[in-house]
């Protein structure tokens, strides 16, 4: 009883952790540090919520959850007999885990799939450019930059970008695109395109993934002021804003130029970091969410 | 695939390895490539006699514009399969941004 609580009451704190931090501004800041912590609430309240509900439902074996699971999938006859309640946690135990392991599954799946038209399209129509080597470009009026992410990652750019951007905007750009495929920041995306996928109507789980899309923009902005200047490269997201990449299609977009003007800020005029207690303490924080919920899943308080 | 997008008539394997001058293919491997592009669906194929002619299932720009779409973010299924530099913005949006890019310029 005393793990179900605890877990149950874990699970709230990170959906009220969750609900401040996508008003936090700190974030801005130190965007890797910020994603570490999305992360780790994010996998603290999934083990937490599903652990909640089993650790409930398996209370008649008397033991921890996943040592209670083992048993029950073994077959084995629990020390007190079933109740009602305990059979309706357990279903919803395991609906929960299973729903969150299959999108979580599919969303790769369907990620995977999306890339590899995407790559075959590329094959097929875009062509080399001597003056951007490595890069494939598309043939559009519009301005693009993006990167196909993969073990092969495909830098890519349109013919209109080359046309907007400067000789030094494009390389500045053409550093955030190689941060992103450093960093693999595809992966760090999908587990939250996932969870928004699962809970369309949660309005904390879109926001937790606007936010994540731009702190790892921001993270990629990061690492590329390292190789070029911070200057050319808002320059270059202010031109990309300004250029009206494409007509676009009514009802999607949003907040995205306060977003282009957080980046330019921070490029411009970069905060003073955070100091080392607060990373220190946000490090701690994420640690002790993600053992902590599994830890709750082995042992029975 | 250029050359069935550049010709408006479908046309067989070995038309196809005619037109590929500059590369001299064996006649299997062209029916290969394009049997392949069959199966994954873009291109289009007819019976004719004995042989095959193969079309484009749909034009150059129109896959251009599939790609431009994904890489703006504009499908509307928010997937993490790309990376973008910026999202698009909107056009009164695109205002805000025009202002701030003129005083970082005349800076």
């Amino acid at each position: 009883m005393i793990t179900a609580a605890v877990l149950a009451a874990l699970a709230t704190a990170c959906a009220i952790g969750s609900w401040r931090l996508t008003t936090a501004r700190w974030t801005y800041r130190a965007p890797r540090l910020a994603i570490i912590l999305w992360q780790s609430l994010g996998v603290a309240w999934g083990l937490a919520t599903t652990g909640a509900m089993l650790a409930f439902g398996v209370q008649p074996y008397g033991i921890g959850v996943l040592p209670g699971l083992v048993a029950f999938v073994q077959g084995e006859a629990p020390g007190t007999a079933w109740d009602p309640l305990h059979v309706l946690a357990m279903i919803a135990g395991l609906t929960s885990l299973t729903v969150l392991v299959v999108v979580l599954i599919s969303a790769g799946v369907h990620a995977l799939r999306a890339r590899r038209r995407h790559r075959t399209l590329l094959a097929l129509i875009s062509r080399d450019d001597p003056g951007v080597p490595g890069v494939r470009v598309l043939d559009h009026p519009g301005a693009a930059a993006y990167c196909v992410p993969g073990l092969r990652s495909q830098v890519v750019v349109s013919e209109g970008a080359l046309r907007l951007w400067s000789r030094d905007e494009l390389a500045a750009v053409l550093a955030h695109e190689a941060a992103h495929v450093r960093e693999r920041h595809d992966l760090v995306l999908l587990p939250f395109a996932a969870l928004r996928r699962a809970l369309p109507w949660s309005k904390v789980v879109c926001e937790a993934q606007e936010q994540v899309e731009l702190l790892i923009e921001m993270a990629a902005d990061d690492r590329a002021r390292r190789y070029c200047s911070p200057r050319r490269l808002a320059t270059a997201l202010l031109r990309f804003g300004t250029a009206g990449a494409m007509p676009a299609p009514s009802g999607m977009l949003g907040l995205h130029a306060s977003n282009v003007m957080a980046r330019v800020d921070r490029l411009i005029k970069p905060a003073p970091e955070l100091p080392r207690r607060a990373r220190a303490g946000i490090v701690a924080l994420s640690v002790t969410l993600v053992t902590s919920t599994p830890f709750l899943w082995i042992i029975q308080l | 695939m250029d050359i069935l997008w550049v010709e408006s008539i479908p046309l067989t394997a070995r038309e196809v390895g005619r037109l590929i001058a500059d590369r001299d293919l064996a006649p299997t491997t062209v029916m290969t490539v394009l049997d392949r592009l069959t199966r994954k669906g873009f291109l289009r194929r007819t019976r004719d006699g004995r042989a095959w002619r193969y079309e484009p299932a749909e034009s150059r720009d129109s896959y251009i514009a599939e790609l431009m779409l994904g890489a703006l973010d504009m499908t509307g299924d928010r997937s993490a399969a790309l990376t973008r530099f910026a999202q698009a913005v909107s056009g009164d949006e695109a205002e805000i941004l025009r202002r701030a890019l003129t005083e970082l310029e005349e800076e």
